[in-house]
């Protein structure tokens, strides 16, 4: 921290002054004048709020995506099915048992033993021929998308929240005066609040596993020297599986996750496919915290965008991803 | 050898084209109906309106045996367009009917003007421009437009129920604006304000910030979305505790939102709102009509009572059938005399008579409904009062409508 600041002096003044305006933004009771150029300030803390969860919602796709890169050079388009596939198996089982979090479960469990699947029937066969994968990817996921379209119609489907996720909270954020000097507070749906945890636990988690551990000992040393490590004598294949089975098992359940707050139906694989593959290309493939770098990054221009400027709002995460690709073309947060 | 199996499959290619020609040959009617994206639920029971037209006709119209084939969409008109011309090309196909979604049924009125010998028959599209600017010779309507059903709604909601002010949120496409438009037109000469107009895209997902720009100090929102948008919003809307009063646009309080599962729909309860329809109108005619769907699919596999789209596909299949009949099934001739009769003819239908303007425009009855709760829990719309006769001009001359302009997200501006 202090020897970034020693390096990047004028960065680190740019950044501390942009978090003190949005610390004051957000903690602050806006002046008129300010409320007439931005809004008021619940739109503003809500674009806010909505754009964080909605990254946390990506991260989760996004970082067996990138995972998935990361190690086995393999663009994984068919991940956005993945994604579809446990939602709607989340809705089913939702719809049986009742229980939220056993939908979360089985639909991670379930897309996982796809995803280990997809690995040992195809991928393995044609490892190191990048094309060759990404065009069976394609294949795989119309295939999916209309074994979907069959088995579920095209409707609209929500996962049910749970009882105990339902309904708003007050957060401690003031977002305006009433005539008689009391404040307002905001409200937020619990349910957004508990899927912004969810994915930060995810996240550092994630970040535990492959830094702390063994297995995750060996998935760096996959991502850094393939070759070297099956040298070594560890079974890369088994590496491969997992993180394969993990990585499909997150989108499942980041599936389950956004059919609560948001819904499913066909075509939503593609979008989902569009915005992981934006969040890592800005982040940079096969980095964790490039992903949720990226992932926040997307999310908060899809919101401000939509409040801001809701005409080109479709626009702006493809002109934030020509940015990165003109100025830092690795990524965000990519070493290399 | 070779040669010889090749004769016989020949051959048998022969037999096989030769054999339903030797029956008689069947009629194909093709039905564009959305069958994905946001207004699925509503080109489903669409399709169950057809369905239950073409079984209480025999399946024939004319003496002829019906072959009705559907072909799907997603409400946007290049897949329309699409859908309309395999219909054409592929299935051969002279009869249409259909589309669902607003913009469609733009799109399929210049279609339908490069093939002169089709005869078109709107299914439930009700953008204004479909029928009112360069309208084309083979389209007819015998819906109202958006506008239409929205006459008389403005007047009510502001001196019935005091709502002075008002923010609007609604889809981003032509029907939408058209809704809006007639909206307005009556809202605004009655007195009212209407302080915002958030559009959003057709197949919006997260309505987040929509709901948090809502205006606190309005006494309504109204609001134009459908299918699985409505059910997103009143999910995202309750789950931010909202309160606001709402005023529905005509295909967000239908049987295709009150149907839906969860419990956000109740939110919708005491919702004014008008269309071509009421669920809970106690008209003979309407209740047999409400009967015979009933009767026609299992609960599990239809709505509580037909929604707008399943009456209006059923009308349209009805007209057609009463234009075929009265030319004996002959459309030898390009369909001519077919359209003449169509463009005169007066169909009496479940939720009230309709006959056509010289546009091929339906005039008909718009119902101001509000949305209750059932003893048993079902959400319907109640019977409020009906304004008949309404005319796509809205009761104004041409030339004062043409004055006002086409719907757009910012048209008619709110004027007395």
């Amino acid at each position: 921290m202090g020897d970034f600041i020693a390096r990047r002096p004028i960065w680190s003044f740019l950044i501390i002054v942009f978090a003190a305006i949005l610390l004051w933004l957000v903690f602050a009771v806006w002046p008129p004048a300010l409320e007439a150029s931005l809004g008021r300030k619940r739109v503003f803390l809500s674009a806010l709020f909505n754009g964080i969860t909605l990254g946390a919602l990506y991260f989760l796709v996004a970082s067996g995506f990138t995972l998935i890169f990361g190690l086995m050079r393999n663009v994984n388009l068919a991940h956005g099915s993945l994604y579809l596939m446990g939602g709607y198996i989340g809705y089913s089982i939702g719809e049986l048992t009742g229980s939220w979090l056993v939908a979360l479960l089985i639909a991670f469990l379930v897309v996982a033993v796809v995803g280990i699947l997809m690995q040992v029937l195809l991928f393995r066969w044609m490892e190191g021929q990048d094309l060759r994968q990404t065009l069976v990817t394609i294949g795989l996921s119309i295939i999916f998308a209309d074994l979907l379209l069959w088995s579920y119609g095209g409707d609209t489907f929500q996962v049910t929240t749970p009882e105990w996720l339902s309904g708003p909270v007050e957060l401690p954020f003031i977002v305006g005066l009433r005539s008689s000097g009391e404040a307002v507070m905001m409200n937020y749906p619990l349910v957004r609040i508990a899927i912004l945890f969810g994915a930060i636990v995810v996240g550092i988690a994630m970040w535990l596993a492959l830094n702390r551990t063994r297995v995750g000992m060996l998935v760096r040393a996959g991502v850094d020297d393939r070759d070297m490590l099956s040298a070594t004598g560890v079974r890369v294949q088994l590496v491969f599986i997992t993180v394969f089975a993990f990585g499909a098992g997150l989108a499942g359940l980041a599936g389950v996750v956004g059919g609560t707050f948001q819904s499913l139906q066909p075509g939503e694989d593609i979008k989902i496919l569009l915005s992981s593959l934006v969040v890592v290309i800005v982040g940079g493939m096969g980095s964790i915290p490039g992903a949720a770098m990226g992932a926040l990054i997307v999310g908060l221009a899809e919101q401000f965008g939509s409040v801001y400027m809701p005409t080109y709002a479709v626009m702006l995460t493809f002109v934030i991803m020509v940015a990165v690709l003109a100025i830092r073309p690795e990524g965000l947060a990519a070493r290399r | 050898m070779r040669k010889a199996l090749l004769a016989a499959a020949l051959a048998c290619g022969y037999c096989l084209a030769a054999g339903p020609g030797l029956a008689q040959e069947k009629l194909k009617i093709g039905v564009l109906a959305t069958l994905s994206g946001a207004l699925t639920s509503g080109g489903e029971d669409g399709v169950r309106g057809v369905q239950i037209a073409a079984k209480e006709a025999g399946n024939k119209i004319a003496g002829k045996e019906i072959e009705i084939i559907v072909a799907p969409t997603d409400a946007s008109p290049d897949s329309a367009l699409r859908a309309a011309r395999k219909l054409v090309e592929q299935d051969k196909v002279q009869l249409i009917i259909g589309p669902l979604s607003g913009s469609e049924g733009i799109a399929m009125r210049d279609y339908s003007k490069t093939v002169p010998n089709l005869v078109m028959i709107n299914g439930s599209s009700g953008a204004l421009e479909t029928t009112f600017v360069n309208p084309s010779p083979n389209f007819f309507r015998f819906n109202s437009d958006g506008a239409m059903w929205m006459a008389g709604l403005g007047e009510y909601v502001f001196k019935d129920k005091g709502y002075k002010k008002i923010a609007i949120i609604g889809e981003d496409y032509s029907f939408p604006y058209t809704q809006v438009f007639g909206f307005v037109l009556g809202y605004c000469k009655a007195g009212g304000e209407i302080v915002q107009r958030q559009w959003v895209p057709l197949g919006t997902k997260d309505f987040g910030s929509v709901i948090a720009n809502i205006p606190d100090d309005v006494d309504a929102v109204w609001l134009g979305l459908g299918g699985g948008d409505s059910v997103n919003f009143l999910n995202q809307y309750s789950q931010t505790g909202g309160k606001a009063k709402f005023i529905g646009g005509s295909i967000m309080v239908d049987q295709t939102v009150l149907s839906s599962r969860g419990a956000a729909k109740k939110l919708l309860v005491g919702t004014p709102s008008s269309g071509g329809v009421a669920d809970a109108w106690d008209d003979p005619r309407w209740k047999a009509w409400v009967k015979t769907y009933q009767d026609a699919f299992p609960a599990d596999k239809r709505f509580a009572s037909p929604s707008l789209f399943a009456t209006n596909y059923y009308n349209a299949f009805n007209a057609l059938k009463q234009g075929m009949e009265k030319v004996n099934g002959d459309i030898s001739d390009g369909g001519a005399k077919l359209r003449a009769e169509l463009a005169k003819l007066e169909l009496d239908a479940p939720n009230g008579k309709i006959k056509l303007d010289e546009n091929r425009q339906a005039i008909a009855n718009t119902f101001i409904t509000e949305v209750a709760e059932l003893p048993n829990g079902d959400l319907t719309n109640k019977f409020v009062k009906v304004v008949p006769n309404v005319n796509q001009t809205l009761g104004l001359t041409p030339e004062q409508f043409k004055a006002v302009g086409l719907p757009s997200r910012t048209n008619p501006e709110c004027k007395r």
